[in-house]
């Protein structure tokens, strides 16, 4: 898929480069481009040698792969990431007063703003969360907004990942390396500090523990396990923060609690920082089948013994339907406008905005409202008439169950090529932590750069890389 | 992890003793590279799989055989998705330091190692098992954790040095006939090289080559890191330290306690007077014992 229009290039404008790379840029200008290349290498071993890898499913010579990384830093100005982040801060709230009111009082489906069916008809929506507080009145202790740029003050939202979002631990690792490799790019650039993340999200985390419990709360991260495609950023949590990482078949419950077993016996849980998901959450209420997560822990968690983490039912909150109300959700709560753009979203639902998509498909990216991950959506400007007929054929026949987007022409940063830097195009996910004392935004965030030139997917399943991110300091 | 890590160092000693007799010493090779797969445990699932006793094939089954558990790549493999799995319990130095050395190891031994990178490929594996514990001792918190860590190292390397000399007993009785007629005997430099000990016999038993001594040395000297005493001294010290931070005693305090009287404080003339082979035996089933006895105390298993 190709950009349509002319896309924005952050580190260079017409008139030479942008402020917030310049310090970057002298410094590159004096780089021999074989010492980079062997830095690039390094970078690769180091990234063995840690074991920051995913695993792959289904392949078993190559089961744990690297996620590419390149070495150019992805730049924010200070500026730019004050701005952007009152607009997080601002639609994480009002995603939480969302979900409080869903499963409470529902006063903005009785308003009119969000249509019930929406709601009615969702999977996400648990009923198991009705009439329901969880500990701190938090849902969302863990947010990683999609955020995409097109140009010097356009900023879009693409997806807001309120369940258990993931890549923090590139978004550290990427900064370890980085440090590494390059030291003096950071005593002569002032970089915010992204490592505070782990100590804040155990302090987050911590501060929504269930009311009663211990004055030294005790955490726990849940993984499915070492065969899931994300357990080294589980492990590599767990381990910053100090905690213990467990399995489902490690907890039971015990005497009216959440249990770990440890090799003195079983200790009490207060908080799940929990990566599995909802489904599997627990087998007594969700998926019977699930071997990953406790038997049990829902009747612990609503009788207030334990804090789960994020809560269940957060997924209804970024749904790709609800998705396209979010300007209203955010004036509705927060009396705000909203800072940060939506992309503009057709509801197939409508009939008018039916006709207009099945009209203009080769120009839309169209998606599966519960669909994640990329599956089962089409991408109009990359598709063949065929493939675009077929697709129509499906909209026709289900239209409520998709969402049509125009393509946004992504911003490019460079990255190091064997011919020198060349621009690609990237996105942004920022994370932030919410807990009663607020909503803690670190100052960066994860960098998607799709390395294939022209290409808009920046997903690591189809050849996308990461970047470390700077924000600059004031 | 810490079982498989000693025991991967545990048989590239092996090999490394295995092949400098078979080079430097011995008439019947056949015979030494035989005692190196008994030594190893590892008779039955060498002998269902070959039926000669040649360098080529012992060293390629001890270090690549994927069907041989014991196998330095299996033991590697193993080690490290045992470090994964418990990747919050080490220290980042650790972790990449088990990882490297796996990473290392299986493609050093991708291929089938030729004599010629023999010692070379020997030296990796003593030189990563250095590395990793080094980055143990060094960076690891004292608690349960390490005391963990260090139990499953000595129950293991207990286990192998009572094997080594179980093998070659036979060497080490006080049979006039045979010993004392050779101020040498191959089989004494097998067993002290096996545990890495050649040198440091020299220097702590000045040198004086008799099976007693020798026997002395490897059971109940505490000064050699291998011997049995040492060992028996090491797991009673961690099992100690555990009871003190949860502040009761096991059943395996008392079993490591009871092994350690059973190394210690006694002249190598009783042992010889109970039996050596019988007392190594004893030895052996006790260490497995004691073994099953802490996942037990610890509940690893529940």
């Amino acid at each position: 898929m190709t950009a349509n229009n002319v896309y924005f290039s952050e580190m260079a404008s017409d008139g030479g480069v942008r402020s917030p790379y310049s310090a970057y840029n002298a410094w590159f200008e004096k780089q021999d481009s074989d010492r980079l290349d062997r830095k690039s290498q390094e970078a690769e071993a180091f990234f063995r040698r840690t074991g920051i890898t995913f695993n792959v499913y289904g392949q078993s010579d190559a089961e744990e792969r690297l996620i590419p990384f390149d070495l150019v830093p992805r730049i924010l100005s200070n500026t730019e990431w004050t701005k952007l982040s009152k607009g997080i801060d601002q639609r994480v709230r009002a995603i939480n007063a969302f979900l409080h009111d869903l499963y409470n009082r529902q006063e903005i489906l009785r308003a009119g703003v969000v249509p019930i069916e929406l709601i009615a008809h969702n999977d996400a929506f648990l009923p198991q969360m009705i009439d329901f507080t969880p500990p701190g009145g938090v849902y969302t202790h863990i947010v990683g907004t999609d955020i995409v740029r097109t140009g010097e003050d356009e900023f879009y939202v693409l997806e807001d990942n309120a369940r258990t979002p993931s890549g923090v631990s590139y978004m550290l690792e990427n900064r370890e390396t980085m440090l590494q490799m390059f030291p003096e790019l950071f005593s002569k650039i002032k970089v915010q500090r992204v490592s505070d993340y782990p100590k804040n999200l155990r302090a987050s985390l911590e501060a929504t523990a269930p009311p009663g419990c211990s004055d030294k709360p005790f955490v726990v991260v849940l993984t499915p396990g070492i065969h899931n495609s994300a357990y080294y950023e589980h492990s590599f949590l767990a381990d910053q923060m100090g905690v213990e990482l467990v399995e489902g078949h490690d907890l039971r419950v015990v005497d009216g609690r959440i249990a770990v077993r440890t090799t003195r016996g079983f200790r009490a849980i207060d908080v799940i920082y929990r990566r599995v998901d909802d489904d599997f959450l627990d087998p007594l209420t969700f998926n019977s089948a699930s071997l990953l997560g406790v038997p049990g822990v829902m009747d612990m968690y609503r009788a207030g013994k334990i804090t789960i983490a994020n809560a269940p039912g957060t997924g209804v909150a970024d749904d790709k339907a609800i998705y396209s109300y979010m300007p209203d959700i955010v004036e509705f709560y927060t009396g705000e406008k909203a800072i940060l753009k939506n992309v503009e979203t057709h509801r197939c639902s409508e009939p008018q905005t039916l006709k207009y998509v099945l009209n203009n498909l080769a120009d839309l990216v169209v998606k599966e409202v519960h669909g994640s991950g990329g599956y089962g959506m089409l991408v109009g400007p990359a598709a063949s008439k065929v493939e675009i007929a077929e697709f129509a054929e499906k909209l026709k026949a289900r239209p409520a169950n998709y969402i049509a987007q125009p393509t946004l022409s992504l911003s490019t940063v460079p990255i190091f090529t064997e011919a020198g830097l060349a621009p690609r195009h990237v996105d942004l996910r920022p994370f932030a932590l919410v807990s009663p004392n607020g909503v803690n935004i670190v100052p960066g965030g994860l960098t998607r750069v799709a390395l294939t030139e022209g290409s808009l997917v920046v997903n690591s399943s189809q050849g996308g890389g990461t970047k470390d991110t700077w924000v600059l300091e004031g | 992890m810490f079982r498989f890590l000693e025991r991967a160092e545990n048989t590239a000693r092996l090999i490394e003793a295995g092949f400098r007799i078979a080079l430097t010493r011995s008439s019947d090779p056949e015979s030494e590279w035989k005692s190196v797969i008994v030594t190893s445990a590892a008779e039955a699932a060498y002998g269902a799989k070959h039926d000669v006793f040649d360098s080529t094939r012992i060293t390629d089954f001890l270090l690549r055989d994927p069907e041989n558990p014991s196998s330095v790549l299996s033991v590697i493999k193993a080690a490290r998705d045992n470090a994964r799995l418990v990747r919050t319990a080490l220290t980042s130095e650790v972790w990449s330091a088990v990882n490297e050395t796996w990473m290392l190891l299986t493609d050093v031994l991708k291929d089938k190692v030729p004599e010629t990178d023999l010692p070379q490929v020997l030296a990796t594996i003593r030189h990563q098992s250095a590395l990793v514990r080094g980055a143990l001792h060094g960076t690891m918190l004292r608690n349960d954790i390490y005391d963990f860590c260090r139990l499953g190292t000595f129950i293991e390397r207990a286990d192998s040095t009572a094997r080594i000399i179980d093998v070659k007993y036979y060497a080490l009785l006080p049979a006039p006939s045979f010993v004392g007629s050779r101020m040498d005997n191959v089989q004494w430099e097998t067993i002290l090289r096996s545990v890495s000990a050649h040198r440091s016999f020299r220097w702590a038993v000045d040198g004086d080559y008799t099976p007693a001594n020798i026997a002395r040395f490897l059971i109940l000297d505490r000064r050699l890191p291998r011997s049995l005493a040492f060992c028996a001294a090491s797991l009673t010290e961690n099992l100690n330290y555990l009871a003190e931070e949860y502040g009761m005693r096991h059943p395996s305090n008392d079993m490591a306690e009871a092994l350690k009287a059973c190394v210690s404080g006694r002249t190598i003339d009783s042992i010889f007077d109970e039996g050596l082979h019988e007392f190594l035996s004893a030895v052996l089933r006790d260490t497995a014992n004691l073994g099953l006895q802490i996942e037990q105390d610890f509940r690893f298993n529940k």
